[in-house]
């Protein structure tokens, strides 16, 4: 991992100069936020500071996406062919595409706060270094999610339909767009198996309640343990070109990195408090959402 | 061979049921230029990448440096510098950041400034590579194989695609590095290229090599004989070709056939006379004396680019 620093330097310029990249960092994100603070907020404060929990989950969750779509572009056009050639190692690609993506998303979660803050008049955020906490740990584990997506796909066609496919479970079953707590029972039982299910309910937490990092042991622990597998799981199986073949157990590799998740999903299912947790978060709040009304079912 | 910087003995590869390369020996020397000649798919590209360590062999030994490519990949890889064919760049990375960016992967560095004015690059240095010409782009891919100063150099087809007046501009930067003593081991599929530019020069078909020597050397073993290349109006044989007076043997090769001569006059005028008698007429007849592509002919009963 020498060259770890000037690889970070040059993906962030690159980004930088990345219409899409922009779009899907900065654009998108600051949609989302004027879309449920704005609208379906209201443009209450309490609301929005509920509603603040899911609009910085979807800017950190996007990483997945955009992290996976580079490296099999990087792979289609040749370009990791070239990296090759120097005495550069996988985990110094990967590890410095996360932390290009962590430098570039975490001003638009800043800016996203300052927004509530500004226009939103939301004058308690909770514990802010909870929720830094919580920011940093989501953005390297959904980036190496990415990363394995990116590792078990060929074509550019591949990732785009896993990737959503991922995108829409995340968005639809986690409290991401409809709170947890409205969600039919099938969902939430689906629910406590997403890791954004997690990211979304440590940052209500730390928001609405200030609690502290060390009172999120399990939402940090399960994310960290599945940044630290997806990121292993995608190094062992990061291909320099297209033509390398996947070892056969690869599908099976990737799968794993799910493990944590589904582990703490049956654990969470018979013992856990997350659902009721932030049920307790949702109902505090009277009226915290516009949206409810229109939920599924 | 005096210390030799390549070694390559018995080399084989196999892509599932293809066999690739077939047993391939050779070695080059400090500050030679050698070639691989061949056409598509005859395992020079894949000898090279396992020269440099991006993939691995089936069979034999290999050594680039001193270095097993295979089991010192890392260390080898600050010895030696390459253009690989099908490479690219990000878009938007520009001339002088890539030279810097892959400079800095290396403890020997080459000054990214001077590459650019080497490589006629210098008005190039602030555009970015997708601006970039096939041409300008391909200077640069072997001005970053120099970024590290390395000792072997790998261009593997560094000409394929590119016009005439480029693949001029690529040939003069070719001789410029044997000028520094660097040594060089390219792939091409030009005849051409491989007998203006190699101190020697491998041909390859099917993943062996075929003959292996000095362009000088290779023609000279293909005998002092003179080739015409003639057309016919009718359809005729080699058998009865090759026994005109002064004929010493004759292939047919893609509609035409080639007279090998020692006496050209002579067969010449027993050529015209014997198809005045079977009525049949001469289309178009090509003098010339041998060349790598009629050693190549030769040898494999191909033409190279076919």
């Amino acid at each position: 991992m020498k060259h770890f620093g000037t690889l970070t330097a040059s993906r962030m310029t690159l980004a930088m100069r990345n219409k899409a990249f922009l779009f899907f960092s900065l654009i998108m994100p600051l949609a989302f936020f004027f879309l449920f603070a704005g609208i379906f907020g209201k443009g209450r404060p309490e609301a929005v500071t509920y509603l603040m929990g899911p609009i910085i989950s979807l800017t950190v969750m996007g990483s997945f996406w955009g992290l996976s779509a580079g490296l099999v572009m990087y792979r289609e056009q040749g370009i990791l062919r070239r990296y090759r050639l120097a005495p550069l190692t996988p985990a110094d690609m990967l590890a410095s595409s996360i932390a290009a993506n962590f430098i570039l998303v975490t001003p638009t979660v800043i800016l996203e706060i300052v927004l509530a803050r500004v226009l939103f008049h939301v004058t308690s955020f909770g514990d802010f270094l909870s929720i830094a906490v919580l920011v940093t740990v989501a953005i390297v584990s959904f980036g190496s999610l990415g990363l394995v997506v990116a590792s078990v796909t060929n074509t550019m066609q591949e990732t785009q339909v896993i990737c959503q496919i991922i995108w829409f479970a995340l968005l639809f079953f986690s409290g991401a767009t409809f709170p947890v707590a409205v969600l039919p029972r099938i969902v939430q039982r689906f629910a406590v198996f997403l890791p954004a299910t997690y990211l979304i309910a440590g940052l209500q937490k730390a928001m609405v309640n200030s609690t502290p990092f060390w009172r999120l042991g399990v939402e940090l622990t399960s994310m960290i343990a599945w940044a630290v597998l997806a990121f292993f799981v995608a190094s062992q199986l990061f291909r320099w070109e297209s033509e390398e073949k996947l070892p056969r157990n690869a599908k099976l590799w990737a799968v794993a990195t799910i493990l944590p998740f589904v582990v703490l999903g049956v654990w969470e299912s018979k013992y856990g408090t997350v659902l009721t947790e932030s049920k307790a978060i949702y109902q505090s709040l009277s009226s915290p959402s516009g949206s409810q009304s229109t939920s599924p079912r | 061979m005096a210390n030799p910087v390549l070694q390559v003995e018995n080399l084989s590869k196999r892509y599932g049921q293809v066999e690739a390369l077939r047993g391939v020996s050779f070695e080059v020397a400090e500050g030679e230029v050698f070639g691989l000649l061949g056409p598509n798919g005859a395992g020079k590209t894949s000898t090279v990448e396992i020269l440099e360590g991006l993939r691995s062999r089936d069979g034999g030994t290999v050594m680039v440096c001193g270095l097993d490519p295979q089991r010192e990949p890392e260390a080898l890889k600050s010895e030696i510098g390459a253009a690989l064919q099908a490479t690219a760049l990000p878009d938007k990375m520009r001339v002088i950041e890539a030279l810097r960016l892959f400079a800095s992967f290396y403890k020997r560095r080459r000054d990214a400034g001077e590459l650019l004015k080497r490589f006629g690059l210098e008005d190039k240095r602030n555009s970015f590579y997708n601006q970039l010409s096939g041409g300008q782009k391909q200077r640069l891919a072997l001005a970053m194989a120099l970024v590290n100063d390395p000792r072997v150099l790998f261009f593997d087809e560094p000409t394929a695609g590119l016009d005439p007046q480029v693949r001029r501009e690529i040939y003069d930067i070719i001789e410029e590095l044997r000028g520094e003593k660097k040594t060089i081991l390219f792939t091409t599929h030009y005849i051409e290229e491989a007998e203006k530019l190699c101190d020697r020069v491998a041909i390859v078909d099917h993943g062996r090599i075929i003959a292996l020597g000095t362009p000088r050397e290779l023609k000279q073993h293909s005998a002092n004989t003179t080739r015409l290349e003639v057309r016919l109006a009718k359809p005729e044989t080699e058998d009865v070709l090759r026994r005109l007076d002064g004929v010493s043997d004759c292939r047919s090769l893609d509609g035409a056939f080639i007279l090998h001569c020692q006496r050209p006059p002579q067969a010449i005028v027993a050529l015209v006379k014997h198809l005045e008698a079977e009525n049949n007429e001469l289309v178009s007849l090509e003098i010339s004396s041998p060349s790598l592509e009629d050693v190549f002919i030769e040898l494999t009963g191909r033409r190279l680019r076919d």
